[in-house]
C-alpha cells in the first residue's frame, strides 16, 4: 500500500520533504486558525461586529470562511483526499456541497420569513 | 452476492477486481458512509440555523453560556471549547501518523500512535460530559414568564453583571415538597423542585432595589436588554416559575430550542466520538495482535482513520455554528 503523497500545500507555496513533516505543518496551520477564531470570538472587534455583508455580521462571515478553510485542510491532508483520484474526490465533495447549499438556502429563507411574521404579524409570542 | 466479493484474481474490466476510482471496496464504502453521515449532521445544523434565524433577536449568546473551565473559577468564555477543539485536532494528527506508519509497515509506531489517538478521544468525550453536566446544572437561575420567555437578573450596583437568584432570594418559612409517584393517588410525579420558590425570588427582588431584569431581547449593540427598576417590577408579575439549569423542556439560558439543539447536536457528535473510540480500540487490539502485519497491509487503520477525521471535521463545524457565530 505504498501511496504516493503530494507534499505541497497552498498551491505549491509550501513544499514539505516528507509526509510526516506535512502533517505537522498542517497541524500548525489549523492551530493558528483556531486561535484566531477564539481570539476574535472573545474580543469581538467593533469593525467586525458593525459591518454587515448580506445581512450577516462580517465576524460571522470570517468564522464561516475560516471553518471552511479548516475543513478543506482536514479533508485534503488528514483524510488524504489530495492523494485520491479526482473522480473520487469530486463524487465525495460536490454531492454534499450542492445538497447542503440547497437545504441551507431554503431553510434560512423560510426562517427569515417566519421571523417577519412573528415581528409584524398579529401574533403575540414574546411576553 | 457474488458481485460484492472481489478476489483480485481477475483483471479484466468487467470481471471484478477493477478499481476505477483507485480505492478499495472498503475504503469507498467508508467514504460513502461519511458522505451520508455528513448530510445528517448538515440537517441538524441547518435546522439549528432555521430556528436561530426565526428567533434572531432573542437567541441566547453562546459565549455568555459556555464560560466555565474545570478547576478554575471565573468567567472564561470559549477557552474550554477551544481546548476541546485542539485535543480533537491533535488526536487527528496522531491518527494520520498511525496511518503513515502503517503504510511503512511499522507495527510498533502504529501501536503508539493509535494509543495516543484513543487517549485524545477519551479526553474529548470526558470534556463533553463535563460540559453537559455544567450546562444541565446551570449557574444563575432565571424566571420563566407565562409566555415561556426567560427573565435573568443583573446587579446594577455591580456594573450590571449577572447575579444568581440564590444571592438575593429571601428565605421564607414555606414548604413545598416534591410530589413523587408513590405519594399521590394517581401515578404522577414531578421533577426535582428548584432551590428557591417563585415567592422567595420575588420577595428578594422587592427588597433589593439594585436587582434588574435582563430580557432575552438583543439590542442594537448586540447585548441583551436590561430593564429599568419600574419595568423590572412590572415584568416579574408575569413570571410563573423558577428555572434552574437546563432540560429538554426549559432552560435558564433563553429560548427552549437552544438547549434542545445543544443536547441533540453535541450529543449526536459525542456519540460519534464515543463509537469512534470503541472502533479505534478494536483496531488497536488487532494491530497489537499483529493481524494486519500478517495481512500484509494496514488498510483497516486507514479506514478507521477516515472515520476519526470525519468526527474531527464535524466538530469544526459544530464549534463554529454553536459556539462562535
Amino acid at each position: 500500500m505504498a501511496h504516493e503523497h503530494k507534499l505541497e500545500i497552498f498551491r505549491g507555496l509550501v513544499k514539505f520533504k516528507s509526509n510526516i513533516q506535512k502533517i505537522w505543518g498542517v497541524l500548525i496551520f489549523l492551530s493558528i486558525i483556531t486561535a484566531v477564531e477564539v481570539i476574535l470570538g472573545i474580543y469581538k472587534p467593533d469593525f467586525f461586529m458593525k459591518t454587515y455583508i448580506l445581512d450577516m455580521k462580517l465576524l460571522n462571515w470570517v468564522f464561516i470562511i475560516l471553518t471552511l478553510v479548516k475543513a478543506y485542510y482536514i479533508a485534503w491532508d488528514f483524510m488524504h483526499l489530495r492523494d485520491e483520484k479526482s473522480s473520487l474526490r469530486r463524487a465525495i465533495v460536490w454531492t454534499p456541497i450542492y445538497l447542503i447549499i440547497y437545504l441551507v438556502f431554503i431553510l434560512l429563507f423560510e426562517a427569515t420569513y417566519i421571523y417577519d411574521v412573528f415581528k409584524n404579524g398579529y401574533l403575540s409570542w414574546n411576553f | 452476492m457474488e458481485t460484492t466479493v472481489t478476489t483480485g484474481t481477475e483483471d479484466s474490466v468487467w470481471g471484478g477486481g477493477n478499481k476505477p476510482l483507485g480505492a478499495s471496496y472498503g475504503k469507498m464504502m467508508m467514504w460513502f458512509f461519511i458522505v451520508s453521515d455528513a448530510l445528517t449532521f448538515s440537517g441538524f445544523l441547518a435546522a439549528y440555523g432555521f430556528s436561530r434565524f426565526k428567533f434572531i433577536e432573542t437567541w441566547p449568546i453562546a459565549d455568555e453560556v459556555f464560560t466555565h473551565v474545570p478547576f478554575f473559577h471565573g468567567n472564561y468564555p470559549m477557552i474550554y471549547v477551544a481546548f476541546m477543539t485542539f485535543i480533537l485536532i491533535m488526536s487527528s494528527v496522531t491518527m494520520v501518523l498511525a496511518v503513515d506508519a502503517g503504510h511503512k509497515m511499522k507495527q510498533n509506531k502504529v501501536i503508539i500512535y493509535m494509543f495516543l489517538t484513543i487517549i485524545g478521544g477519551a479526553i474529548f468525550v470526558g470534556s463533553q460530559a463535563w460540559e453537559w453536566a455544567t450546562f444541565i446544572r446551570g449557574d444563575y437561575g432565571a424566571l420563566e414568564t407565562k409566555g415561556g420567555r426567560i427573565l435573568q437578573f443583573v446587579d446594577a450596583a455591580n456594573d450590571n453583571k449577572r447575579i444568581a437568584i440564590g444571592d438575593f432570594a429571601k428565605s421564607m418559612p414555606e414548604t413545598r415538597e416534591q410530589h413523587t409517584k408513590d405519594a399521590g393517588i394517581w401515578y404522577m410525579g414531578e421533577s426535582s423542585l428548584p432551590s428557591y420558590s417563585l415567592n422567595e425570588v420575588l420577595a428578594g427582588l422587592k427588597d433589593n432595589p439594585n436587582i434588574l431584569v435582563r430580557t432575552e431581547q438583543i439590542n442594537e449593540e448586540g447585548h441583551k436588554t436590561i430593564l429599568n427598576r419600574s419595568e423590572t417590577l412590572a415584568k416579574v408579575n408575569q413570571a410563573v416559575r423558577v428555572v434552574e439549569g437546563a432540560n429538554l423542556v426549559r432552560n435558564e439560558y433563553g429560548s427552549r430550542l437552544f438547549a434542545d439543539f445543544f443536547f441533540f447536536i453535541t450529543g449526536f457528535h459525542g456519540f460519534h466520538v464515543f463509537s469512534g473510540v470503541v472502533i479505534n480500540v478494536i483496531i488497536f487490539l488487532n494491530v497489537v495482535l499483529g493481524t494486519y502485519e500478517r495481512r500484509g497491509h494496514y488498510e483497516m487503520v486507514e479506514k478507521v482513520g477516515l472515520y476519526w477525521h470525519f468526527v474531527d471535521l464535524v466538530w469544526v463545524f459544530v464549534f463554529t455554528f454553536f459556539y462562535l457565530v
